[in-house]
């Protein structure tokens, strides 16, 4: 951080531009450091921090200390006793994944077969419809712009019954097709809405100048915007992936009753009610259905919360 | 803008070639290849299309209406293309489906870049044409039908005006609903919000932001399932007698301060409240994030300018970053308020509705599928929609004023 404003200069690049008037006050990273420095002597300050911090992590860490500790103990004695008296297991997760009644491991490839298509689907359609919102000039273009941007605002409860009837009708409910089509229909309106704000930030001489040179638009598109728009695109992935992943209203409206295609969300959800004590189960399933979305979304937490940002300020 | 381009609205067309003589400077290689002549065969494949778009749809919609009367069922489809059982054949199936997605696509973009003489029209067409339908049929069609289902009975058979609505607002039951979905709406997004604000305040440039934002932000990523689970094992209440130990951390709090254990869940009022406080502490950490980086957007000139002025400390907070960031505390206030209007997850998964804890989102799925009264789950849906309106009406003006003065 304090490398970039160093005092010896290098040599004047030209054509680099150099905005800050030779001896600044301070910098911005200065200022900062500065500033940190006071702010960590308000003991207050740091002691809510700390207790929000902590009353934020504590559950979760409950869980996972509860699902490696034995049946028994779980059932008798708070996690926190553990401290006191370890104890290892992994039994928990073996009934949890491979028991009979519970087969999470079934659910789990229910969850990978749901998520992938329900990701590539509405992704690859925004990305086209906001091209063509944006860089495609036809009659009524902005007409259908905002009633795809309205759209948004639909909650995917007011069309289930309906859509849910039709996949009846065409002799598709209770198959992995319905619930591809419901989340990739559902995603759509916010997946144009948001790659549109970022395909319009792409400066138009690049379309121009490729335009001249006498590409169509869906050369424009897969050469010029697609490469450009990978960020974009990771960050609205993550966020759909994650959205799919932990769904529990469409996969269980279209899939509820079908142990072949119900995913993970719906199999606990269904075990919390029914097995409301089994916690040695409880909390195992937790975890299982939660350690993926948790990769995902710390490997590559980065595009997801630049994406959540530009979606969300620009508006 | 448009003057630049070669052509107005054809984009390969005759003239394209003449203008490759006239132009001094060598054209580049792929000139040719970009505005070529078109063929016949994508021609046809591109007409074949729209016929196949605008048939099926509007067969589609017939059917739907009653018009015609399709009615398949699933031994109409083979086997593995709905009925996957097996670990290999469900990830067979998501290739297959992929593979399938993948080659219609490439289909309908190859047509409408190879075919003869197409206007922008046609192309914007193929671009948009498969989001368009699916939002058509499968968004705009169910709105309008579940809109119209809510003025009819519990079978969809008989028109009964505006009954359902009035069932909602006037029933007790609904009526708690409705309260139950009120307080949600009201404290989730300030309550979610002013954490976040606060929390994003306090640790701004210290030396350890990054894990302590990490810590916050990462029940976004948990489903609402699993943060029901993490919480009702928080809640787990076991019965006051000897030898029986607490198992959940809040009774056992309650127990060590000397308090008799208390029925997180099952208590009515206050149940929900602790069934909201879940939802608090997932939106937190969307609400920090966010306004996290706003409070980072300030320019530091105006903090400077303020500080020479005499602000510090709380009056700093007030009457800077506060007016700063305004914009960006509108976006997550409506923003959690949407999330919160449709919320089921965590009533379903914690109490299923029992104990007094329903809200409108759960109350629908609860009568479409449990009580099969299609009509006021329906009503309930209509409802949903209704209320999201002025927040995003609201949403709408207060960022135009922002834009205004900036």
């Amino acid at each position: 951080m304090t490398t970039t404003g160093g005092p010896t200069v290098p040599p004047p690049q030209p054509g680099r531009l150099t905005t800050t008037t030779a001896p600044r006050k301070l910098t911005k990273a200065e200022l900062r450091a500065a500033e940190a420095k006071t702010k960590l002597t308000s003991p207050w300050a740091s002691s809510i921090a700390i207790v929000i911090a902590i009353l934020w992590t504590i559950p979760t860490f409950g869980v996972l200390l509860s699902s490696i500790r034995p049946q028994a103990s779980i059932q008798s004695s708070g996690w926190w006793t553990w401290f006191t008296n370890p104890e290892f297991t992994l039994d928990n997760y073996d009934q949890v994944l491979f028991g009979t009644g519970t087969a999470f491991s079934t659910f789990f490839i229910n969850s990978v077969t749901i998520a992938l298509p329900s990701v590539l689907i509405p992704v690859t359609l925004a990305l086209l419809a906001a091209y063509a919102f944006a860089w495609i000039e036809f009659r009524g273009r902005d007409l259908l712009f905002v009633a795809v941007f309205s759209l948004q605002i639909v909650p995917l409860q007011i069309a289930l019954i309906p859509l849910l009837q039709e996949y009846v009708n065409w002799g598709l409910a209770g198959s992995f097709w319905t619930v591809w089509i419901s989340h990739s229909i559902f995603a759509l309106p916010l997946a144009i809405f948001l790659l549109h704000n970022f395909m319009k930030d792409i400066p138009p001489s690049l379309i121009e100048a490729a335009r001249v040179d006498g590409a169509g638009h869906v050369k424009i598109f897969f050469r010029v915007l697609l490469p450009l728009l990978v960020p974009a695109i990771a960050a609205f992935g993550i966020f759909q992936f994650l959205w799919i992943w932990n769904d529990l209203l469409v996969a269980l409206t279209m899939a509820g009753g079908t142990p072949n295609v119900a995913p993970l969300t719906v199999r606990l959800a269904e075990l919390s009610g029914s097995r409301g004590a089994d916690w040695h189960l409880l909390t195992a399933g937790a975890l299982v259905a939660i350690i993926v979305p948790l990769i995902v979304f710390l490997s590559l937490q980065r595009f997801f919360v630049r994406g959540m940002l530009s979606g969300s300020v620009k508006g | 803008m448009s003057e630049t381009r070669p052509e107005s609205d054809v984009a390969g067309g005759p003239s394209a070639a003449i203008t490759t003589t006239e132009g001094a400077p060598p054209p580049p290689a792929h000139w040719r290849t970009g505005l070529k002549e078109g063929s016949t065969v994508w021609t046809v494949v591109l007409a074949v299309l729209g016929v196949v778009a605008i048939g099926g749809s509007v067969v589609f919609l017939l059917n739907a209406f009653g018009v015609l009367n399709i009615q398949l069922d699933r031994t109409t489809w083979p086997t593995w293309l709905v009925g996957a059982t097996s670990t290999g054949g469900k990830l067979l199936l998501m290739v297959f489906a992929v593979i399938l997605f993948v080659a219609v696509m490439t289909i309908v973009l190859l047509a409408a870049d190879r075919a003869k003489r197409v206007s922008n029209r046609v192309v914007a067409a193929a671009f948009l044409g498969p989001a368009a339908i699916m939002l058509g049929l499968g968004l705009l069609y169910p709105a309008v039908r579940t809109i119209r289902e809510s003025f009819f009975d519990r079978q969809s058979e008989n028109f009964i005006g505006w009954d359902n609505y009035v069932t909602i607002f006037t029933q007790s039951g609904f009526q708690l609903v409705l309260r139950n979905t009120l307080i949600w709406v009201i404290l989730v997004p300030i309550v979610a919000t002013f954490i976040g604000l606060a929390y994003a305040v306090l640790v701004d440039r210290t030396r350890f932001e990054s894990v302590a934002k990490g810590l916050i932000f990462l029940p976004m990523a948990i489903s609402l399932v699993g943060a029901s689970i993490i919480w009702k094992f928080v809640y787990e209440f076991r019965p006051d007698q000897e030898g029986v130990n607490q198992i959940g951390l809040a009774n056992q709090f309650l127990v060590w301060l000397g308090f008799d254990p208390y029925q997180f869940i099952i208590t009515s009022p206050w149940n929900t409240i602790f069934l909201i406080v879940v939802l608090i502490w997932i939106q937190t950490g969307f609400a920090m994030t966010i306004l996290s980086a706003a409070i980072k957007n300030i320019p530091d000139d105006i903090i400077e300018a303020a500080r020479l002025d005499g602000l510090s400390g709380f009056r700093m907070f007030r009457y800077i970053t506060i007016p700063s960031i305004r914009p960006a505390l509108v976006v997550v206030l409506v923003a959690i308020t949407m999330t919160t209007l449709k919320a089921f997850d965590i009533i379903y998964t914690m109490t299923g509705g029992q104990f007094e804890t329903s809200v409108v989102a759960n109350e629908f799925y609860f009568q479409s599928f449990r009580q099969g009264n299609f009509g006021v789950g329906a009503t309930l849906a209509v409802f949903l929609f209704v209320a999201v309106i002025p927040v995003v009406i609201y949403q709408v003006r207060q960022l135009r004023l922002a834009e205004e003065i900036r």
